[in-house]
């Protein structure tokens, strides 16, 4: 267990954005997704009801246009679900279990969605 | 009064309690949960917390701060031990009396036991670190039962280098789950990597680490107790009331319609229903199931109910890895199971949902290979 927990983590920080435009920025720690990010820290326009398996898409963003091609890239998993999700799908969708976080998404914004169910 | 409590703090249990806030309710929620933990996820169990992937930490659904910052009381440690249904409260194990004006039971399902002495079981985290743990020091294991869990169990036991032995009473797996196509090409993946599978066999052979996963039985006994119509699970209306107006049941101790199911999907989705039913929404249960489970390099992902199938259809070649499974019912489809074709599982899903009637000639049309 302490391998996980006492190990000093890099962060990025990562602004997510409600629908209504209050705004947080959050340090993440490296390894962890945009997802568990926002549900650590009571980010609550993000549900996550699978838990990260790419199951459910209820963790939809709307990633910022200026970090899209930072982004890791799609699986098709991925892909499929997004053409589930409860908002609209944009072509600066994701999934935020899917991205995983590290340096170079240091400033990463994302935007949650109106509604995830 | 305008309180709910909710027995039981696993996913159906969080989820109702979070869609009342979410949607505006203003009274009281408690969560009782006889564990000591935070409200946590159970399937990276038997996945990557078991594969030393994630600390079990990060199974918590959310953490401590939430539930103080949306003023959901979380008694956690204790359990719900009666209902006082004619005065509206439950009494807790330690004596404590709790009124509510809605009762949400969310109290799940414990694991099906056999006496087989030092055999461990998997349903909750304590279980989990248990086997984590045991898993450390062995290199034989055994697995009685062919299902999810002692499928999933095997394969992460077998990628952690351990020699492994499944033994299934049914001449085949997941006899109450999936199609005979599924089962045999789950059985292919697992032999393939050396797991050993032993069929028409209960008693395993010896092993260094027994893990016995044969199913699990619904925790209704607090409800029949307090007389409430109890049938393998709480028995539960279209809008997930029990026999009482007033006490809703959600989740795997719930019989919804004639149906218990055991999935975190059936467990939120049903939490949330039976939330918007107690702000007076007035909606019925209704949403297509799905499931899914990781075994090796297989993503198997299941929606709708196939156990009613007359008809199974393969679309696509199981050699690729990538196939799946329609069922049909009178020539419309009922479900399908799909092996690394997730457009086909969203697919089927939303088709369902429309209940837009899918015969098995329009396939290859609807899903292109």
């Amino acid at each position: 267990m302490a391998l996980f927990s006492k190990k000093p983590q890099e962060t990025a920080r990562i602004t997510y954005i409600s629908d209504s435009g209050d705004s947080r920025a959050i340090d993440v720690p490296d390894g962890d997704s945009v997802m568990e990010g926002a549900i650590k820290n009571g980010i609550d326009g993000i549900v996550a009801e699978c838990g990260g398996a790419c199951m459910c898409a209820t963790c939809h963003v709307y990633v910022d246009p200026a970090w899209l091609d930072k982004l890791p890239p799609m699986q098709n998993d991925e892909d499929a679900m997004l053409d589930s999700t409860a908002s609209d799908r944009l072509p600066n969708s994701r999934l935020s279990c899917q991205l995983r976080v590290s340096k170079t998404l240091d400033g990463l914004i994302v935007r949650t969605p109106p509604t995830q169910q | 009064m305008n309180a709910v409590v909710i027995a039981g703090a696993g996913q159906a249990g969080f989820q109702t309690a979070w869609t009342l806030r979410s949607r505006g309710f203003g009274g009281s929620i408690t969560i009782i949960g006889d564990e000591p933990h935070l409200p946590y996820q159970r399937p990276p169990l038997s996945k990557e917390f078991l594969l030393g992937k994630m600390p079990v930490e990060k199974a918590d659904l959310r953490p401590r701060a939430f539930y103080d910052q949306h003023r959901i009381d979380l008694k956690l440690g204790e359990r719900v031990v009666a209902i006082d249904r004619a005065n509206q409260k439950v009494k807790l194990g330690s004596g404590a009396s709790i009124p509510y004006s809605k009762l949400v039971l969310a109290t799940g399902a414990r694991v099906r036991t056999i006496p087989l002495k030092g055999a461990l079981y998997l349903r909750g985290r304590d279980d989990a670190e248990r086997l984590k743990h045991a898993l450390q020091q062995a290199k034989t294991v055994a697995i009685v039962g062919g299902g999810f869990i002692g499928l999933e169990v095997a394969a992460t036991a077998r990628t952690l280098g351990k020699t492994v032995t499944v033994c299934e009473l049914q001449p085949r797996l997941l006899a109450r789950a999936v199609g005979s196509e599924i089962a045999s090409f789950l059985q292919q993946t697992h032999e393939r990597n050396a797991v050993r599978i032993i069929f028409g066999e209960s008693s395993p052979p010896a092993a260094e680490v027994t893990v016995v996963g044969i199913g699990v039985v619904p925790n209704d006994e607090l409800a029949r107790d307090a007389g409430l119509a109890v049938n393998n699970g709480i028995v539960a209306d279209s809008r997930l009331r029990t026999s009482d107006e007033n006490i809703y049941a959600v989740g795997d101790c719930a019989n919804h319609e004639g149906r218990r199911l055991e999935s975190v999907q059936n467990a939120a989705d049903q939490g949330t229903v039976a939330a918007m039913n107690i702000l007076d929404a007035n909606t019925p249960y209704t949403t297509v199931p799905w499931f899914w489970t990781d075994q090796f390099d297989i993503k198997l992902q299941m929606a709708g109910l196939s156990d009613a199938a007359d008809q199974a259809v393969m679309h696509g070649d199981p050699a690729t890895r990538k196939f799946s499974v329609f069922y049909f019912r009178e020539g419309r489809m009922i479900a399908a199971d799909s092996v690394n074709r997730p457009r086909d599982h969203i697919n089927v899903r939303k088709l369902l949902a429309s209940t837009t009637p899918v015969t098995p000639g329009e396939l290859d049309a609807l899903f292109p290979l």
